[in-house]
């Protein structure tokens, strides 16, 4: 069997807010599906290098972003290489998907396309190093055993290290991969071990780790003064001033190369701008601080400047009185179903647009000689950016070189490669190595910002308190029936397939802005929508929110999507999480304290199902304090790093609390917050008792990043109607009355 | 005109204009990359460094500012990652991207320096200037109590 690897190539060019539901729905045929033998064969060579002194030097494939995967991956190969973690160093692998398969991160795909793979890469180096030793010692491979990076044959009582043995088995043919065999659970030395991260020391030490500490010889530094409203162009700048000031090699215009849409990319190519390079970053910096330049703000889209969320506000309002523009799945008979119910339930639920705001600002290190372009880069998406570069400056990918560096931070905003254009393109005009970095206020501006969306709900309940109906309008932003990236919703949006008549269906607004995938795309928004107005409808109906989702869970309606495909939801594994939490939180039980209230929520998302109990107090001046979040969370059989997955899910809570307390909102088509003193990201005393644990159930491991994030945003709102019988419909906090203590 | 600056314990000349943030001089014409650039405006403390045993958001003080006193910096506390507050850090495995984590260190050794035992509350405002994007503050907390029970070596100067 073939796998269409081009496929996936062009799945990761595409960069955008699809990006991580279409790699999702690709993994099924990549790994998932096929039988061991017929997996694509990744060489151990690759992958591993073993030394003479016995230490085991092991390639991590895709990018760091604070995910844990420069451990978590190596894990998977020294488990099955069978070698003592302590003869482990890693090092990041440059950019080769012919040698390494896939290489990025998005849609907590890393561990569902890599722990076959990559525990196969590792047992094919075991078997070359039994290979070796078998025939340097003229006995069947068979005879002979591994442990700790040792080969022994029992019979004549021979041993050799795999650094004596590395030589002879470099020399031997790969090993029929279909006969391969890996470990049984039971045998795990490594895998289910917390470990720790293997590049604590250096991040602690503060050695250059990341893409802002690359400095290579004579490397410039540059700045790219972009237009506050979306590829406004260049009509004017002082440059002549500009290059008189210390430090300042170069300042020039650059027109841009920009693809402009009804429905924008979310990397649609370079906005024109002001580029300043200079000896060090502060030079360059500082000469912008007195930058001058006359833009033409309309030059993107005529009606640009006049955006504002008070517009979209009013606008959806108007919009969500009428039907949906775009039906986007119905089944049963909706209208009918409400006419018989016994209540009916109707509310609207809003959500601003985010930033995606990771610490670490946009950046990337550029060297363009003898045609040849290499590049630095902290991207999510590396072999995207080398596309859009390839495709943006008129040169051959194969003229492009890309190091991989650890990034302080992704969240979906490396999914776009700009920076990595910006970087080329100004390496190319002055002919020298370029580090671009942008500002923190460069970063707010000019983000592919998560959209803000409107929903109308309304459900309808029978005389039992059973929902019968359900309907849905979105008002996004787009353009027809096409949203813009991240935008849209799916047909297959909980509790579709759950309930017996249901409609969803959207209106787009015209946007000129970038949008793009934020940690747990769509499910960030739309679960705290859902679980919420669930939570509603379950108050109305007079009944535990606990049972109104495991009777929606144990029931099948209708078709769970309108695309054809068949649904990889799997409801008993919603239920088992949802039943587990709230044994763990005592849900039954809890105590009912004006001013005190526990919440419940669940979500799936990414192959990954969670569920979440916050316990809140709100003060006099409607002051929420998180106390205790309770998560169980259900990825599959094994937890690769216990100490990694528990870090993702505090980090899952944690931000899912600041979904809730922050906004970006438009004036003049521009953001209006351009630095965290205006984006009030939780702070460490915000930080909530935390008890996490996993649901282990026989189902391949899965990733966690994404899906411990949604259900935490509607447990903590339906908490704080339990403690005050306010309901929080529109986010931030702020914009309901609320806000964190 | 140079500057004098005593860095992690060592003299040293510069050449950047006073007005330029002691951040820039650190990473750029020191070559010492631990202290990040966050924000530029004190608002995420990625970019904290002692001066004379303070810490400050070397992203906003002049470089002049810190001419004659003693700066440490992460590099300054150990290289090998045996200061006990670096050993928290690692054993209770804190850092997710990392990116902060530097800032935090050195706010977390001013704190431990004026109240050796500190209570989650006064971890909670000594650490509250420090901005972590991943969300590591829990055990950040519990590195930093993890610490408090070390011994604490005197700051090197």
């Amino acid at each position: 069997m073939q796998v269409n690897r081009r496929h996936f190539l062009q799945l990761s060019a595409l960069a955008g807010g699809g990006l991580a539901l279409t790699l999702f729905e690709q993994s099924r045929g990549w790994a998932a599906a096929l039988p061991p033998g017929d997996r694509p064969g990744l060489s151990p060579r690759a992958f591993i290098h073993i030394h003479p002194d016995n230490t085991v030097t092991i390639k991590v494939k895709n990018p760091e972003i604070g995910q844990g995967v420069v451990t978590m991956l190596p894990m998977l190969i020294a488990e099955e290489l069978d070698v003592e973690w302590s003869q482990v160093k890693v090092q990041m692998a440059d950019l080769d998907e012919t040698a390494y398969g896939p290489q990025f991160a998005g849609g907590s795909m890393t561990t569902p396309l890599n722990w076959d793979p990559l525990r196969h890469v590792g047992a094919t180096g075991r078997q070359l190093m039994l290979a070796a030793a078998a025939h340097r010692w003229g006995v069947d491979a068979a005879e002979c055993a591994t442990a700790s990076g040792k080969v022994s044959h029992a019979g004549s009582q021979r041993s050799a290290t795999y650094g004596e043995l590395a030589e002879e088995a470099a020399t031997l043919p790969l090993p029929d991969g279909s006969a391969m065999k890996v470990k049984e659970p039971s045998e795990y030395r490594i895998i289910g071990k917390a470990t720790l991260g293997v590049e604590n020391t250096a991040l602690l030490t503060g050695k250059a780790l990341f893409g802002i500490d690359v400095k290579l010889p004579g490397m410039l530094y540059a700045v790219y003064q972009k237009c506050p409203v979306l590829a406004g162009k260049v009509k004017s700048a002082n440059l002549d001033h500009i290059r008189g000031m210390a430090g300042v090699r170069h300042a020039f215009v650059l027109d841009g190369k920009f693809h402009s849409a009804a429905v924008l990319d979310s990397d649609p190519g370079l906005e024109p701008g002001v580029a300043i390079v200079a000896d060090t970053w502060w030079h360059a910096h500082a000469a912008r601080r007195v930058l001058k330049v006359e833009w033409d703000f309309a030059a993107g889209l005529p009606t640009a400047a006049g955006q504002s969320s008070q517009a979209f506000e009013e606008q959806a309002a108007k919009l969500l009185k009428q039907a949906p523009a775009h039906t986007i799945h119905s089944y049963g008979k909706v209208d009918e179903a409400f006419q018989s119910a016994t209540k009916a339930v109707e509310a609207t639920y809003a959500y601003p647009f985010l930033a995606h705001a990771p610490l670490e600002p946009q950046g990337a290190v550029a060297s363009f000689a003898d045609g040849k372009l290499e590049i630095w880069s902290t991207s999510q998406t590396p072999a995207g950016g080398r596309q859009l570069v390839a495709r943006q400056l008129g040169i051959a990918e194969s003229a492009i070189t890309i190091h991989l560096v650890r990034a302080g931070g992704g969240f979906g905003r490396r999914l776009m490669n700009d920076s990595m254009v910006e970087a080329a393109w100004i390496a190319r005009e002055v002919k020298a190595p370029v580090q671009v970095l942008w500002s923190r206020e460069d970063d707010f501006e000019h983000d592919a910002f998560r959209p803000g969306g409107w929903h109308g709900l309304k459900a309808g309940v029978d005389a039992q308190g059973r929902i019968i109906a359900w309907s849905q309008h979105l008002v996004t932003f787009g353009a027809g029936a096409h949203a813009a990236p991240a935008a849209d919703i799916g047909g297959d949006q909980f509790p579709s397939g759950r309930v017996a008549n249901y409609v969803i269906g959207h209106s787009a607004m015209p946007l000129w802005l970038r949008t793009g995938a934020l940690r747990a795309p769509g499910d960030n928004a739309f679960a705290f929508v859902i679980q919420s107005f669930l939570d509603e409808v379950a108050v109305a109906a007079g009944r535990d929110p606990l049972d109104v989702q495991l009777e929606l869970l144990a029931a099948s309606a209708g078709s769970e999507n309108g695309n054809g495909r068949p649904s990889d939801f799997r409801p008993e594994r919603l239920a088992g999480v949802l039943q587990q939490v709230a044994e763990e939180s005592n849900w039954r039980n809890r105590p009912r304290i004006p001013g005190r209230g526990m919440g419940i929520a669940a979500h799936a998302c990414h192959m990954g199902y969670s569920a979440d109990v916050a316990e809140v107090s709100v003060d006099d001046q409607n002051r929420i304090r998180v106390h205790q979040v309770w998560m169980v969370t259900d990825v599959g059989r094994q937890i690769i790093n216990p100490s990694g997955a528990r870090a993702q899910a505090e980090g899952g809570i944690l931000e899912g609390m600041g979904h809730m307390m922050v906004e970006v909102t438009l004036a003049n088509g521009r953001a209006e917050q351009t630095n965290y003193s205006q984006y009030h990201w939780p702070r460490i005393q915000h930080t909530p008792q935390m008890h996490i644990s996993w649901r282990i159930t026989d189902n391949a491991p899965t990733g966690l990043g994404e899906p411990v994030l949604p259900a935490v945003l509607p447990a903590i709102v339906n908490a704080v109607f339990a403690a005050t019988g306010k309901r929080i419909r529109t986010l931030p906090l702020t914009r309901s009355g609320f806000s964190m203590a | 005109m140079a500057l004098n600056l005593t860095v992690n314990g060592k003299a040293v000349q510069v050449t950047a204009s006073p007005d330029t943030p002691l951040l820039w001089v650190l990473r750029d014409e020191l070559d010492l990359k631990g202290a990040k650039f966050g924000c530029g405006i004190a608002s995420c403390g990625a970019c904290t460094v002692l001066v004379d045993g303070r810490a400050v958001r070397s992203c906003i003080t002049p470089v002049s500012a810190a001419a004659g006193s003693h700066i440490t910096t992460i590099e300054g506390l150990s290289a090998d990652g045996s200061h006990p507050v670096q050993k928290a850090f690692n054993e209770a495995d804190v850092p997710q991207c990392g990116y902060c984590q530097p800032g935090q260190v050195m706010s977390a050794v001013a704190l431990l320096e004026h109240t050796p035992h500190p209570t989650d509350e006064q971890i909670d405002s000594a650490m509250s200037g420090n901005l972590c994007r991943c969300g590591t503050y829990a055990r950040i907390r519990k590195a930093i109590h993890r610490a408090a029970g070390d011994q604490m070596p005197a700051l090197r100067d």
